[in-house]
């Protein structure tokens, strides 16, 4: 994606850009006060949360003024010691520092409360307990079957791909109305899932009068309860989360499908090919690129899910509808156990960049391979 | 699926009775999804004008099955007859409204301007900081988009409690702007990559600045990506429940923790559940509605070459 970006370097260096010492002065200094002033708040606090001074302030908030500060300080050295150059990098700057502070700083300090004992309801406070939390997450059925959700909703992307590219050809075929089909189908996705769970899971699904279960005991199934057997609760579950995000799918294909160049289908059809044939032959193939990037966007997607579950399940029947972080928030949200739950998170992190590293790189070859 | 979906002449099909066969199926497999689509938002909204006896007899057509009341409305304090009086639960709700306006807009506003800012230079510039170069800062931007949020939620709790962000709506603006940055800066390096250098070329000639170049030529002709990556970041900021959930309680709390928790005493009143389900969700409905070509350019940036 980045053939397009050499263009700097073939820009002639302005030549009014020799920049004088003594600004490349001012801005050095500039650096070594932001930076000192940033370093000395940091001991004065770490010294006063640790008893060992008494001069300090309440919370640690000074020090995220003292960061701030600290970038700005950085840019300005930027601009005054590089000029141009430093100009540029000024685009990239804001954005950096502010994710390096906001992930990489939590993710750290998120690994070392994995490894403690940290229960927010007992008296004793945090303590290290080193790989205590890892081996007791072996041990843990319940988050084993959490996991073992999490590749069932995953395979459950499979099949929103077939509906939702189905929809797409729907929409592209020659209809009328087109917009108003393509504005409905689109709505679901605007919905917020924590009133969708309540309105659909809650209401229109509930056993006695929902809709969905009088429609259900018309064709013929008795006793038409959604969430209380395992497998007809994680399916309903799978329906729910597939019903909001199928119209993201469904607009990314319908996106390639009318990207796609009428010529070959033409080609397609003059050299006698059957619908069927030109869809598996012609369409299909030439799609699977934006196939491949739905459904991974759509997989990574699938890897957060927790509202749904979190407000129309709680887990249940007996954990069967958990999904990894619906799991992790009652853990914390029920039984306060900080250390325990963040093991759990960082233990899922690593196995989902290991997942979607080897996901993408499966995508890739096949998607070389096919075309 | 049938071939003629992909068709644009009609003509080389082959009888009549296919024809309307395809047609037949077409426009019932739209109807049928379009109903899906629809049904449950047309049963939130008139569920919210039921009373007990309507709900749980699963009455579903207004003026027919049921008479329609303002039952829902008034106990949110919205119905015609009490909005000009004094409502707690309006007062709660509109705050619970206001705390989730502010959030989401001002997350989306901060994840666009530093998004966009990134995403330029991405794009033109050719960066190196220590042995990370463009390709490795694209791709750790992007990577923020695995991340779970599950997996900050618990260090940010503890974080905010010690810089006393807690509870507050800097503090999910902060959370929400983190969330969608990866989107913007990839919805945002699409809308770049499709401007044409020569134009910022000529712009440094006429003796703009790189920033002014930005501001006076790129950013006009770049802004209906950025109306795109704003309503895309305000529909996942809206609706976001996870971090609200968690690290609000009382002053921060969003309509989505404010829906989450109104089970009562004695079970849940459907028609005010409704009532709100429909005010959290009516905002987005309508922007969808209304931008909804934003919204799809959105959500197609970048997947198609």
């Amino acid at each position: 994606m980045a053939e397009q970006t050499s263009t700097a370097n073939a820009w002639p260096a302005n030549p009014a850009d020799l920049i004088p010492a003594g600004r490349k002065r001012l801005g050095w200094g500039l650096l070594a006060i932001a930076t000192l002033g940033l370093l000395a708040i940091i001991i004065v606090q770490v010294l006063y949360k640790t008893e060992m001074s008494t001069v300090g302030f309440d919370t640690w908030r000074p020090v995220v003024y003292a960061y701030i500060l600290w970038g700005i300080a950085l840019g300005a050295w930027q601009v005054l010691t590089r000029g141009e150059d430093g100009q540029r990098a000024l685009f990239l700057l804001p954005a950096l520092l502010f994710t390096i502070a906001m992930v990489i700083f939590p993710t750290l300090f998120g690994f070392y409360i994995a490894l403690t004992d940290w229960n927010l309801s007992s008296f004793t406070g945090r303590r290290f307990n080193g790989l205590d939390n890892f081996w007791q997450m072996l041990a843990d059925p319940y988050y084993r079957n959490a996991l073992f959700n999490m590749v069932l909703y995953v395979l459950a992307v499979l099949v929103e791909y077939v509906i939702a590219f189905g929809l797409a050809l729907l929409l592209n075929a020659q209809i009328k109305a087109r917009k108003f089909f393509r504005v409905v189908f689109l709505l679901p996705l605007m919905l917020s899932p924590v009133a969708v769970s309540w309105m659909v899971g809650k209401s229109l699904m509930e056993y006695r009068f929902g809709p969905a279960a009088t429609l259900a005991r018309h064709l013929g199934w008795d006793n038409p309860a959604f969430f209380s057997d395992p497998i007809t609760a994680r399916i309903s579950i799978m329906m729910l989360d597939a019903w909001t995000f199928i119209p993201f799918m469904m607009i990314m294909l319908l996106a390639g499908l009318q990207a796609m160049s009428r010529e070959v289908l033409e080609a397609a059809r003059v050299d006698g090919a059957t619908a069927w044939q030109t869809f598996w032959q012609v369409t299909f193939p030439l799609m699977l690129p934006v196939s491949v990037t739905a459904v991974i966007l759509r997989i990574i997607f699938k890897l957060k899910l927790a509202d749904i579950i979190i407000t129309l399940t709680s887990g249940g029947p007996g954990g069967a509808t958990d999904s990894v972080s619906s799991f992790i928030y009652r853990e914390y949200r029920d039984r306060s156990n900080v250390g325990y739950g963040t093991m759990l998170a960082m233990a899922y992190l690593i196995i989902i960049v290991v997942f979607v590293t080897w996901l993408l790189k499966v995508a890739s070859r096949f998607v070389r391979n096919v075309n | 699926m049938s071939v003629q979906t992909t068709d644009y002449t009609v003509s080389e099909i082959r009888s009549p009775a296919a024809f309307i066969t395809s047609r037949v199926f077409i426009y019932g497999a739209l109807v049928f999804w379009a109903f899906v689509c629809l049904f449950p938002i047309y049963w939130t909204i008139t569920t919210s004008f039921k009373s007990a006896v309507d709900v749980t007899q699963g009455h579903l057509i207004p003026f027919v099955d049921f008479t329609p009341d303002w039952k829902g409305w008034r106990s949110l304090g919205l119905s015609p007859d009490s909005i000009f009086q004094t409502s707690t639960v309006r007062d709660e709700f509109l705050k619970r409204f206001m705390n989730s306006v502010i959030t989401s807009v001002g997350a989306s506003s901060l994840a666009i301007i530093i998004g966009s800012l990134a995403a330029y230079g991405l794009v033109r510039y050719r960066y190196k900081f220590a042995w990370f170069k463009n390709e490795d800062i694209s791709f750790f931007f992007l990577s923020q988009l695995i991340l779970p949020p599950v997996v900050l939620a618990l260090p940010f709790l503890v974080l905010y409690r010690e810089v006393a962000l807690l509870d507050t709506r800097i503090g999910l603006v902060l959370l929400y702007t983190l969330m969608v940055l990866p989107i913007v800066i990839w919805i945002m390096r699409d809308q770049f990559n499709s401007i044409p250098v020569e134009l910022e070329e000529a712009a440094l000639v006429d003796g703009l600045s790189i920033w002014g170049a930005f501001f006076r030529i790129v950013m006009p002709i770049a802004l209906p990506g950025m109306v795109a990556a704003f309503i895309l970041a305000m529909v996942l900021c809206w609706n976001e429940y996870f971090f609200a959930a968690l690290l609000t309680s009382t002053d921060a709390k969003t309509i989505p923790v404010m829906v989450a928790s109104q089970t009562g005493s004695q079970g849940i009143n459907w028609w005010s559940m409704a009532a709100l389900a429909t005010a959290a969700i009516a905002p987005l409905a309508i922007i969808g509605i209304a931008l909804e070509r934003y919204l799809i350019m959105g959500m197609t940036a970048g997947s198609v070459k």
